[in-house]
């Protein structure tokens, strides 16, 4: 990374890691969600800003990563032969097996990346293995979207239908509506986004990241040049899974809730929407078009609720007309190495129109 | 196995619904050698390279490349066995630069062990070097492919083609688009991959396919029509009715 980036990235961190000193207790709780789901937004970057592949779906392997660990808060601090809440409004009488195993922590936390990375893996395995592409690809993954919302909300017993899993009892012992585990939380999440940013950045340098893009621009070719594609596509969408359900999971923790209503077709669009605005080739794109989203969002609809689905449209008829490469593209533009670039590095650009 | 023929086809016949594209055909490619494929549009040229690589599939015959059957491998095992392709349109990956492009072709680099690598290694860079000499693009490294003039491209692609280390290297219309000076170029290119490859060539253009010296076969109605040198083949009375007021083709426009 240039030094100049690199420092304009610490500071940036420095800024966030600083947020629960200058931030409301309000602010701060929507930054920390905000940034938990822009997780997820670097994974649509790997796949559909590098790898060209479009995931309408996304919301899927974030509601999962979420409900892996609600189940576990849900179970955590119930008495031994206790059901969580609505199993017992749904005349349930013991726990489903496939409940069981998520009373252990662990076992929840690792479900939470594991799970969706697996899903995601089989999903893109039987598509890519199909050749199905494009837009039928895309078609497939909002199918996927509709039908485990619909799933969820029918199976009221065993999800919380509806409603979704709610009123969380401890992790590891802490209350998570306490106020100094909120703060926790909210480290917690920057951790796990720097983690991830890190992950990205480096496969956006490795061999992988180069054979992702070349698929993208000409996916035939590669396999002429010797390589089975579909192995390396399939890998991105279960990281993009694994991404969205970290995100998912911190979502679910720092809010108090995850429901169908995360994880169905209009979340996984709006899920895109972010990545557009920012720029669906840039991670920093991503993560800042996820911020100014949900706090657009935020805004917008506590001033005037009704609008917002509104302004999201237009939001994403600009992106796709007049910034096709999103904030990030903009910022890319500034500071692309051409000529004039190389001769006046350190030349600020004149500020505004 | 060095001796022997490089790649046999035999008997094949590639049918799109009734219409056979390749019928019954037959061809031997010795090791290390140029070979030229000439023919009119239609005549079968494409869809020839197109069945050796896996992209369509023959309904009879077969293809064997170094006593091992290809016909029904696909596509990415045909590379890894020993045969690569340039096509007629450019097919690089735009947004990448002239060295990763070479870089991806570079079979060290398919794997999962090459996947997670951030840089090339030593061997890879040393191989890498080479074709940028060899194709002329050493200045052009740092270049995204897309930006690259079209004689530059159509070297590049044959870079990557050398680059996966198949031993066998089909070049569909290389010259194509060239100018005079830049065909003589290409036509020497490909005299030197020789050395480590053999060169199966389509091309439309006398002058270049004069400046191969290499053997000639015209195809026709996906037929083998005749073989020989550009010379023999010009003369045979066949191949001028198959040109049949085409025939100033066959000419070299630069004699």
């Amino acid at each position: 990374m240039p030094r100049r980036e690199f420092l304009v990235h610490l500071l940036v961190l420095g800024v966030l890691a600083l947020g629960p000193w200058w931030l409301s207790p309000y602010n701060l709780s929507l930054l920390g969600r905000f940034l938990a789901m822009s997780i997820l937004a670097l994974g649509l970057t790997v796949v559909w800003g590098w790898g060209g592949f479009l995931s309408l779906g996304q919301g899927v392997f974030f509601g999962l990563g979420g409900y892996a660990l609600a189940m576990n808060l849900k179970l955590a601090g119930l008495a031994p032969g206790d059901l969580p809440d609505f199993m017992v409004w749904s005349g349930l009488d013991h726990l489903p097996w496939w409940w069981a195993p998520f009373r252990h922590p662990v076992v929840a936390l690792a479900a939470v990346v594991l799970v969706p990375a697996a899903v995601a893996g089989l999903f893109a395995w039987l598509v890519f293995h199909r050749r199905v592409r494009g837009v039928y690809f895309a078609l497939l993954t909002q199918a996927f979207a509709l039908a485990l919302a619909t799933l969820l909300i029918s199976q009221q017993a065993y999800t919380g239908g509806f409603n979704g899993l709610t009123d969380y009892g401890p992790l590891f012992g802490v209350h998570l509506t306490d106020a100094s585990a909120q703060t926790t939380l909210y480290a917690v999440t920057l951790g796990a986004l720097c983690a991830c940013y890190g992950l990205a950045t480096w496969l956006s340098r490795s061999h992988f990241g180069r054979l992702l893009v070349a698929i993208r621009d000409g996916e035939n070719r590669v396999r002429c040049l010797g390589y089975d594609t579909v192995p390396y596509k399939v890998a991105a969408f279960a990281l993009a899974g694994a991404f969205a359900g970290v995100a998912g999971a911190l979502f679910a923790a720092q809010v108090g809730v995850i429901s169908p209503a995360m994880v169905g077709v209009v979340p996984s669009i709006e899920m895109l929407i972010w990545v557009a605005v920012g720029g669906r080739e840039s991670l920093a794109g991503a993560v800042l078009g996820c911020l100014l989203v949900n706090f657009g969002k935020d805004w917008v609809s506590s001033a005037m609720p009704s609008v917002w689905l509104f302004v999201m449209g237009g939001l994403f008829i600009v992106v796709v007309t007049v910034l096709p490469q999103g904030i990030g593209g903009l910022l890319a533009r500034r500071s692309a190495p051409g000529p004039a670039a190389d001769a006046a590095p350190m030349t600020p650009e004149p500020a505004g129109p | 196995m060095t001796n022997g023929p490089l790649l046999q086809v035999e008997h094949l016949t590639v049918s799109f619904d009734d219409f056979k594209a390749i019928d019954d055909l037959s061809l031997t490619l010795e090791p290390q050698s140029v070979r030229v494929l000439i023919g009119p549009n239609g005549a079968g040229k494409s869809t020839l390279l197109d069945a050796i690589i896996g992209r369509v599939r023959p309904s009879a015959g077969r293809i064997v490349l170094r006593g091992t059957d290809i016909t029904r491998m696909p596509a990415h095992r045909i590379v890894r066995a020993g045969i690569c392709r340039k096509f007629q349109t450019p097919g690089l990956l735009d947004s990448l630069t002239v060295y990763e492009n070479l870089a991806l072709a570079d079979a060290r680099g398919r794997g999962w062990r090459a996947a997670l690598r951030t840089r090339p290694t030593r061997d890879q860079q040393v191989r890498t070097e080479q074709i940028l000499q060899l194709t002329g693009l050493t200045a052009e490294r740092h270049r995204p492919a897309g930006r690259l003039a079209h004689g530059q491209k159509q070297w590049l692609e044959i870079g990557m083609v050398v680059a996966s280390d198949a031993e066998l290297l089909l070049l569909d219309e290389p010259a194509a688009g060239m100018s005079h000076g830049e065909r003589e170029q290409t036509a020497d290119l490909v005299q030197r991959l020789t050395t480590r490859h053999s060169v199966l060539v389509i091309d439309h253009d006398m002058a270049f396919v004069e400046r191969l010296r290499a053997p000639v076969s015209v195809l026709h109605m996906g037929r083998l029509l005749k073989e020989g040198t550009l010379q023999e083949v010009r003369q045979d009375p066949q191949v001028r009715a198959v040109y049949l007021g085409r025939a100033d083709e066959l000419e070299c426009d630069c004699a």
